[in-house]
């Protein structure tokens, strides 16, 4: 009987990781193909189905007409992702700590209201955002730049930012500050000594949200720019309506997703360690 | 007077209103104007754009297709990813490499694995119908028919974000408290009595902030349906957020999309407000 149980839950496993793994074995085994090996019908094995050629990969690293430039977009989504979320990063977390610590109060609205109205960013459809993104930045001339783009994203991953801190503040005991400020810290001075140091997981946890949903986005990416910040979800998407060949699709998919890919090895190190728990109440 | 604590909040949350706010409220001014492709400019016409909206049924059709989809997906990776997370909860074989392949999909961009996706799913020549043909099954129109389309939109989906469901349903196994189950085990309770009376009350909180993290996001489902299906065939799977995008973006009636993405947001507020407090007053038994 318990047996049988243990069977059953492996064969679950390994149907699901098929399931997983599925999609990126297919994308790597289409990206050696060429055209004769994409038209005679779904194979998967090179050598033994289909002759291998790097043709695929090669097209995203040359130049001229035939090439398809993967590294610019590359380097924008580097730039973009990772100066939004430092930036989300640090104002997220000097507001999380403010919110845990002291009260504030303006009228009718305590804390519990500015930090909904922090979280409940998550809830606004990015349409919603699009068209008046667009005027303003057109406006103040950032249509189709790093700045315009990162002013953006900073607005889709602060509320992500202060969510993860605000709880991960809640789980450090105020005796803390306390015992900093009898030891003559200023406020501000008691916050960088010694509640900073001692909130690194938080702040990695925080931080791999803003890099997954800032490396992730496609949709304001796609209205704000055009052709000369150019990032790598919408450099794929504008390959994808043309008539590119299978094999550079995949390649290209398979260069924009391994960066992140491989962070699910922090994640689960986290994960394990307990450390996630705090942060989802 | 701004004291210290000031210093810590007002940055972000001044930030935030700059960048949030003005776009917000041009979106509410917009809408009682007849901006379009003719005619830029702030008139105003009242309320004649919402009376538009009251009557487009393609709109109210593409919110009841949402309510299906994210009903049907957000289920199922509630449930699959609770399966996945209870399984490799306790020692298990290869307990760290599932862990670490069961997270991966949500780390992937989701228009970039649509764009595989619609590759496996090509009616001749994707691996899908390749592998059905073997065991009997002919050839599934996965894109071009109605029914078809609905299937793979929800399939990519759950390949997504199932994961998500199962890094926090997981973080949350993990921190649950031992005492439960000594007790469950001094009573002889089996593992099927031990879940539905132990785990699966402890996990209720974790479950409900969850769920309804997963209901937010899939009422913007917007990616993945752009670049597997194009709202198609036909308007089979349009969800609000492409079909605002197209009278905004596509036909640029500014105005009229303004009122469509207000009517849009005011909605998703009140039904995912209504959702959390039946889930909280069911699962936990207390008002929220």
């Amino acid at each position: 009987m318990r047996r049988t149980y243990q069977t059953a839950k492996y064969l679950c496993l390994l149907g699901w990781s098929t399931f997983v793994v599925f999609p990126f074995l297919w994308a790597l085994s289409t990206s050696f193909k060429d055209a004769n090996a994409v038209t005679s019908g779904a194979t998967y094995i090179p050598w033994l189905e289909f002759e291998p050629s790097t043709k695929g990969w090669q097209s995203l690293f040359a130049s001229g007409s035939q090439g398809i430039n993967i590294v610019t977009p590359f380097i924008n989504s580097t730039m973009v992702t990772l100066i939004a979320s430092v930036i989300s990063l640090i104002l997220g977390t000097l507001a999380a700590y403010g919110l845990s610590r002291y009260q504030f109060r303006a009228g009718f609205v305590k804390n519990s209201d500015i930090t909904f109205f922090f979280i409940s960013q998550r809830i606004m459809p990015p349409i919603v955002l699009a068209i008046p993104f667009f005027l303003m930045l057109k406006e103040i001339g950032g249509l189709d730049t790093i700045a315009g783009l990162v002013l953006v994203y900073i607005a889709l991953l602060l509320p992500i930012a202060v969510w993860v801190m605000i709880d991960f503040f809640g789980s450090i005991p105020p005796e803390l500050d306390e015992m900093a400020m009898i030891d003559g810290c200023t406020p501000i001075g008691a916050f960088f000594r010694v509640i900073l140091p001692n909130s690194v997981a938080g702040i990695v946890v925080a931080g791999m949200f803003c890099l997954i949903f800032g490396w992730n986005d496609f949709f304001f990416a796609f209205i704000l720019t055009f052709t000369k910040t150019q990032l790598l979800p919408v450099a794929i998407v504008s390959l994808n309506s043309s008539v590119t060949p299978w094999w550079s699709l995949s390649a290209f998919a398979l260069i924009s997703v391994t960066p992140l890919a491989l962070v699910a090895v922090v994640v689960e190190r986290f994960m394990s360690r307990g450390s996630l728990a705090g942060a989802f109440r | 007077m701004l004291k210290p604590k000031h210093y810590f909040l007002l940055p972000a949350l001044v930030t935030l209103a700059a960048i949030i706010l003005f776009p917000l409220l041009f979106t509410v001014r917009v809408s009682f104007s007849s901006w379009d492709v003719y005619q830029a400019g702030l008139d105003y016409i009242g309320g004649k754009n919402y009376l538009r909206v009251f009557a487009d049924g393609r709109f109210w059709e593409s919110l009841m297709r949402l309510s299906s989809l994210s009903l049907i997906t957000v289920t199922l990776q509630y449930v699959l990813g609770f399966a996945l997370a209870l399984a490799v909860w306790k020692e298990v074989k290869g307990q760290r490499i599932f862990r670490v392949l069961f997270l991966i999909p949500m780390m992937t961009t989701p228009v970039v694995m649509s764009v595989i996706w619609r590759t496996m799913l090509h009616e001749s020549l994707g691996p899908t119908n390749d592998i059905l043909s073997m065991i009997g099954i002919g050839p599934v129109p996965w894109l071009s028919s109605a029914a078809g389309a609905f299937i793979s939109v929800i399939m990519v989906e759950v390949w997504q974000w199932t994961p998500f469901m199962f890094l926090l349903l997981l973080a949350g196994l993990v921190s649950l408290p031992k005492e439960p189950y000594l007790a469950a085990a001094i009573d002889g309770a089996g593992p099927w009595r031990t879940f539905w009376q132990v785990t699966f009350p402890l996990m209720a909180p974790v479950s409900i902030g969850a769920v309804i993290i997963r209901l937010i996001e899939a009422s913007k489902i917007m990616d993945t349906v752009y670049v597997l299906t194009s709202g198609g065939p036909g308007t089979a799977t349009e969800t609000p957020s492409y079909y605002i995008y197209i009278r905004g973006l596509r036909d640029f009636q500014v105005g009229y999309s303004a009122a469509l993405s207000l009517t849009y947001l005011v909605l998703m507020i009140i039904t995912l407000t209504i959702i959390a407090k039946l889930l909280m007053r069911f699962l936990v038994g207390k008002e929220a």
